[in-house]
């Protein structure tokens, strides 16, 4: 197969311009998601009291926050799928496109 | 009388009838899955013909093992909220996955993590480098389970240790052997069904128990335990210690070499993509679902009854299907945690002997030219090697507390794996001494630093004091192995890697040439 040549008839801007909102978009819900986990560890650590709040009177601040962590990260890959199904894949195609065409 | 009266530890005709149909089921499976089974596609990724949702539910087959079904409903059981802080650290690293890894994984490869670090980096050296950090975590992982497995299935059916080893090893070298890919695929779709329903079932019965108001749950745990339950009870015991953990397990998940072997069996990026998507969803649901259970099984069997039977709760899953649903319950239960112990071994295996065969027979020992049939039966004699191996290992560490392998596993596979694959991906610049010194770094400082670590050092070794305080080594080890990457990286440059870094990243990204 010759790889050389689909590469040289690329449209480059639009392919750079896909990598880079790739990964801003994967580094900015990497850092969401670290941020939610790592802080919920680091006020585990720090501040438990936080957590044993009460809300309710069965019921402490702890609980939904943890759950709502778990719902976080299912969220956050669901956005990125959205994301990258509608938009990202049609970057794809129309860079694969202008690859094709000369 | 005892203070618990249970038919847990005795082999009932439920038990036996379901574990049956189950094994009968998974072993027709297997002999469809046989035939088909020939060439290396189909032995290692099954054609690539899974469906995403079909591969969700083989990832999650894959991860939820019966540790963490068990042990976490046990640990949520007698501490209450300090379980679920163990499930968020074991979902968190799928979207972590999914964001940084899938796609380049699934477009890069071929059957295993390794071929991504191979694309462009020197094959040889790279391909011995980073299948030792693969079997590295395969192997610490395994040993885990395999003595998990013989411990509770000794305490759910009442068998002798030594027997249960043998059993789950002999099943699970069936299914890998004979059923390559597609069977194991499958053993993990049914098994993750079962797991999941088992698990929603339980948590309705409990839910019919308390009207159907978490409130009420809460309310009678409180009353009967007070409200510590509910609060964080000191399981984190220093900050960089969680946060150590922390970082083992948020980016050991993107490097499990059985995980990511998962990729290469759907189709394409896209279908890749959305498995993680349903993969995270069902564990996720399934977390929910254990903190449940433990709270359930807290108030309705009670806490002194759970720890009576297991000092750690491994049994208050099966004692409160027993009280909920009966000795039927308890039966299907106990047969889908014997599935969940069989499903988790065979795909470590799978991958362990695709190691072996894709990565350093195939592409090391016979420079990449050997043909399709001999790869196919180099992975076929790995395969029972291993399986020999791990019924081997699980009787040699009966009894010893290798609760600490699991954590370790993590630990090689976010510093060793992990690094390497980010880096790959990311840096133009990545040479192949600079892998190579990257990956044997996390091995042996996250590996090294483990021994002289509270979990071996004190617990195990019976020392005064531990050398290294912290019981995770990972937030070293991954830092010691990203700057490794570097410094060798800048030491000695592989101008010939870092100019195939353009292909790579129009294959990376448009996926043109994937296979």
């Amino acid at each position: 197969m010759d790889k050389k040549h689909p590469l040289e008839a690329m449209d480059r801007e639009k392919f750079q311009e896909l990598v880079v909102n790739k990964w801003k978009g994967s580094l900015s819900l990497t850092a969401a998601m670290m941020l939610a986990y790592f802080g919920f560890i680091l006020v585990l650590a720090y501040a438990p009291r936080l957590l044993s709040v009460k809300i309710g009177e069965h019921m402490t601040l702890g609980i939904p926050i943890g759950i709502m962590v778990i719902v976080l990260a299912i969220v956050l890959t669901g956005i990125y799928v959205f994301w990258a199904n509608s938009s990202y894949d049609r970057k794809v195609q129309e860079v694969l496109k202008s690859m094709r065409r000369k | 009388m005892d203070i618990v009266d249970t038919a847990i530890g005795q082999p009932s005709a439920t038990s036996i009838t379901f574990f049956l149909i189950f094994i009968i089921a998974t072993l027709t499976i297997t002999y469809y899955a046989a035939k088909k089974s020939k060439s290396a596609s189909q032995f290692y990724a099954a054609g690539r013909g899974v469906t995403g949702m079909q591969n969700g539910l083989a990832l999650s087959g894959d991860y939820m093992s019966a540790a963490s079904f068990l042990g976490i409903a046990g640990l949520v059981s007698l501490r209450g909220f300090d379980g679920l802080i163990y499930s968020i650290g074991f979902l968190v690293g799928w979207p972590i996955l999914m964001f940084l890894i899938a796609e380049p994984l699934r477009n890069l490869g071929k059957f295993t993590f390794v071929d991504v670090l191979a694309y462009r980096l020197s094959k040889r050296p790279i391909r011995i480098a980073a299948s030792g950090g693969s079997l590295m975590t395969v192997f610490f992982y395994l040993i885990a389970q395999m003595v998990g497995a013989g411990t509770l299935i000794m305490m759910i059916f009442g068998m002798p240790y030594e027997l249960a080893v043998v059993i789950v090893g002999m099943v699970m070298i069936m299914y890998v052997l004979f059923g390559g890919m597609i069977a194991t695929t499958w053993v993990q779709i049914i098994k993750a069904v079962l797991l999941l329903s088992g698990g929603t079932i339980m948590v309705l019965l409990i839910m019919i128990h308390f009207g159907f108001s978490y409130g009420e749950l809460f309310r009678q745990a409180s009353m009967t335990y007070g409200d510590r339950v509910l609060e964080p009870g000191g399981l984190v015991a220093s900050p960089l210690d969680a946060v150590s953990l922390g970082i083992a397990l948020m980016f050991g998940t993107a490097g499990l070499p059985h995980i990511l072997m998962r990729f290469y069996t759907v189709r394409d990026a896209k279908t890749a993509r959305r498995s993680v998507f349903y993969a995270t969803g069902f564990i996720g649901f399934f977390y929910i679902l254990t903190f449940t259970i433990g709270f359930g099984a807290m108030v309705i069997v009670g806490q002194e009854a759970i720890a009576a039977m297991d000092s750690g709760g491994n049994m208050a899953a099966m004692l409160l299907a027993e009280a909920t649903g009966g000795a039927v319950f308890l039966g299907f239960i106990a047969a889908v945690a014997f599935a969940t112990i069989l499903a988790v071994v065979a795909g470590l295996t799978l991958a362990g002997a695709s190691t072996l065969s894709h990565d350093l027979y195939a592409g090391v020992f016979r420079f990449g030219r050997s043909t399709e049939k001999e790869e196919v039966k180099v992975a076929r004699i790995s395969t029972l090697s291993l399986g020999v191996m791990a019924i081997v290992l699980g009787l040699v560490f009966q009894g010893q507390n290798v609760a600490f392998m699991v954590g370790l596993a993590f630990a090689v596979a976010a510093s060793a794996n992990f690094p390497a694959l980010v880096l790959s991906i990311l840096w133009r610049n990545y040479s192949t001494f600079g892998a190579c010194l990257s990956i044997v770094t996390g091995t042996v400082l996250a590996v090294g630093l483990i021994i002289i670590s509270p979990t071996v050092w004190v617990e195990i070794l019976n020392n005064p004091t531990a050398i290294f305080p912290l019981s995770n080594p990972a937030i070293i080890s991954v830092a010691g192995a990203f700057a490794a990457g570097y410094i060798g990286s800048k030491l000695r440059p592989d101008p010939e890697a870092s100019s195939r870094y353009e292909e790579q990243k129009v294959r990376n990204y448009l996926g043109v040439g994937a296979e």
